[in-house]
């Protein structure tokens, strides 16, 4: 086992930058999952560690070495495609046995390791079989029983769970999660989807056009968005994010403390005063904000300080999304609980906004980087 | 059952309006019509040229033609067949033929692929290769022969220059001329091999090959455990569509050996025996069993080729 370390990275494709300077570091035994959206550099950066990409600048390294110039091969590292990339002339046993046998186990030892591999994944009875002959979830153990039977330093998945329904894409992350905490190998884990980065991160990486975003671990990253794209990425729905101004009112003087008025974020229809912590964290800053407000912070409420039109409400069983236009055309997503009433699309709104100050993310507008501390 | 018995279950419900189906039946009808007149030119040409000389091949095998000429050709039925298939000088073209065939065959599937392999890496200018590699499928045997005949040639050609020199020159000895027209050959089909084999190897998986890579394969192991299995459905395609090719092969033996060349006996492949036996000996019945055994060989070849496609699509991912 091994801690995997981005120094500097990065990798061009002639003029486009795939993965620029990314520095960041896995420590041993921890599963990091690689977050974006497609074409942000998280796979290019799962291939720099595996070797199958040339390092532009920077280093990669696995454990004290360098592995810029090691053939992967001799990286020590195994990965799951997203197709699999099961070798399909070869039966299960076979394809799980390939590694073991490129590096020369003997007989005995193989036959011993490709059992309890494909034990550990339910493959008993498939050992015979064909890749052809299983279906999406088989293949896909298939897979991960190959990546695990010669006992890597450092796990690579390449969204492995996309190709499979969503039911068994449920069960198989948990299997993942439960297997690697079992082996405690590191694990560089790449999606696309925020809900299975969510459930199997120990740590998220968040990348866009390339650059790292933020790296912390899920309820950080939900708490604390360091700027609004991870804002945005995070959550479903995602947070609304609403362009304003930030306005300090004198008429609240009682209530403000210290002599000073209420912060509050205009913009058309509504003005959103901010708790006190909040304001004073932000006081400066601005004046153009982009105020972020996650969809279960807010509820319908007649006394609610934004104005808004329903919409579109889709209901979800356990909760109801209740879509909303402020009168800029603001798009916001209000989550309500099943016995909350269902508003009717056209009724107009208001919509409130939890006191609590955790609930409240100011970002400048021209950057979009969070305001107020960490 | 018989036919009279009554159906149980509620009787099959009324045609909707007898107009109606009366009117699809006719427009059902004018479409076969219009599909009969379209097909006609292809029909008309198949007729002539494919349908007609094959059916009448059979009849020819039926006659034996006197060998002095003038004389009306006489009915035998079977009888010609095996004397024809035994004579001497259709066994040996048999095994020129063969000889050819084992000559070409290997040679230039491997030259394809190996062309192939080299070309699928994603090198800049790598289209440019593509098209002169296969470029040869366009060239025709006329040009490739008097090509290759003039670099063969003992005096202007390239073999002198590059300090070879057959006596009696390359396609006039006994030894060279067969191989030489096999070079043409190889070279003609080299283009379809190459195609044929870049098709096969852009549907390997790149993902198959590095995972590969990273579970500890080197290039060597790769290629012979990865590539050349998921490829064997094509190099099997290939195979037969090049050993069909050279059983047919006659414009290069046409053109550069001729029948007026003293080696014509040791190139004297299949078709080229069919056409002498037709032409020079005017024995039409003779050239039409060979023909049929031609026939055969290569309907064999191609049956095999269809059972074997049947089995691949048990092979997809």
């Amino acid at each position: 086992m091994a801690q995997v370390s981005f120094d500097g990275v990065t990798k061009r494709f002639g003029d486009t930058t795939a993965v620029d300077d990314l520095t960041l570091s896995i420590p041993d035994g921890e599963l990091l999952v690689l977050l974006g959206s497609s074409g942000c550099g998280k796979t290019t950066a799962l291939r720099l560690v595996a070797g199958l990409e040339e390092i532009s600048a920077g280093t990669v390294s696995i454990g004290e070495r360098v592995v810029n110039e090691v053939d992967p091969k001799d990286r020590d590292v195994a990965m799951v495609f997203q197709s699999y990339a099961l070798y399909p002339h070869l039966t299960v046993a076979k394809n799980i046995e390939f590694p073991l046998r490129q590096r020369g186990v003997d007989k005995e030892e193989r036959t011993t390791k490709v059992k309890r591999a494909a034990e550990t994944l339910g493959l008993g009875d498939l050992l015979g079989r064909k890749p052809g002959q299983l279906s999406g979830g088989q293949r896909q153990r298939v897979a991960l029983a190959r990546a695990i039977v010669r006992e890597p330093l450092v796990f690579l998945m390449d969204e492995p769970l996309s190709n499979l329904d969503a039911a068994l894409r449920v069960q198989t992350r948990a299997d993942i999660v439960e297997l690697q905490n079992r082996l405690k190998t590191t694990t560089l884990y790449v999606t696309h989807d925020q809900v299975e980065a969510m459930t199997m991160g120990h740590r998220i990486a968040v990348m866009s056009e390339g650059k790292l975003q933020q790296v912390a671990a899920p309820e950080a990253l939900y708490a604390k968005p360091t700027n609004v794209f991870v804002a945005h990425f995070l959550g479903s729905p995602g947070m609304n994010l609403v362009e304003g101004m930030l306005v300090e009112s004198a008429s609240a003087d009682a209530s403000g403390g210290g002599g000073r008025g209420t912060l509050s974020v205009a913009f058309a229809g509504a003005s959103v005063p901010l708790p006190a912590e909040v304001a004073d964290s932000v006081r400066g800053s601005g004046p153009d904000v982009v105020l972020g407000l996650r969809p279960e912070a807010l509820h319908l409420s007649p006394d609610g300080v934004i104005g808004a039109s329903v919409i579109i409400v889709e209901l979800l069983g356990a909760e109801t999304h209740v879509i909303c236009h402020t009168e800029t055309g603001a798009r916001i997503i209000v989550r309500q609980g099943a016995g909350a009433p269902k508003p009717r699309i056209g009724e107009p709104v208001r919509i409130a906004v939890e006191p609590d100050p955790e609930a409240y993310h100011l970002f400048d507008s021209s950057s979009g980087n969070r305001l107020g501390g960490p | 059952m018989t036919a009279t018995t009554v159906p149980a279950g509620p009787a099959p419900p009324p045609a909707p309006e007898r107009g109606g189906g009366r009117g699809l039946r006719t427009r059902l009808r004018k479409e076969a019509a219009l599909a009969y007149v379209l097909l006609l030119p292809a029909l008309v040409l198949f007729g002539a040229f494919s349908f007609y000389p094959f059916l009448r091949n059979f009849k020819l095998m039926l006659y034996e033609t006197p060998p002095v000429p003038g004389l009306p050709s006489r009915y035998v039925g079977l009888h010609q067949i095996i004397p024809t298939i035994t004579s001497t000088q259709f066994t040996q073209s048999l095994v020129t033929t063969i000889i050819f065939v084992i000559l070409v065959v290997p040679i230039s599937l491997l030259l394809g692929l190996a062309l192939a392999v080299a070309a699928h890496r994603k090198l800049k200018g790598m289209a440019v290769y593509r098209v002169i590699f296969s470029s040869t499928v366009v060239s025709s045997v006329a040009v490739a022969s008097v090509v290759f005949g003039t670099l063969l040639n003992p005096v202007v050609g390239l073999l002198p220059w590059l300090g070879i020199n057959p006596t009696p020159p390359a396609l006039e000895n006994t030894t060279w001329a067969l191989p030489s027209v096999a070079l043409i050959t190889i070279w003609q089909f080299l283009g379809l091999s190459f195609i044929i084999m870049s098709a096969g190897l852009q549907s390997v998986p790149d993902e198959l090959l590095e995972a590969a890579r990273i579970d500890g394969a080197g290039s060597w192991t790769r290629f012979w455990r990865m590539t050349v299995p998921l490829l064997s459905p094509t190099i099997f395609f290939a195979v037969v569509v090049s050993t069909i090719y050279a059983f047919q092969a006659f414009g290069a033996v046409d053109i550069l050996i001729g029948n007026q060349n003293a080696v014509r006996l040791h190139t004297n492949v299949l078709i080229y025996n069919i056409l002498n036996t037709l032409q020079i000996e005017s024995n039409p019945g003779a050239a039409a069993i060979m023909a049929t055994v031609l026939f055969l060989i290569i309907l064999g070849l191609t049956l095999l080729q269809l059972r074997f496609l049947e089995r691949r699509v048990s092979y997809a991912r």
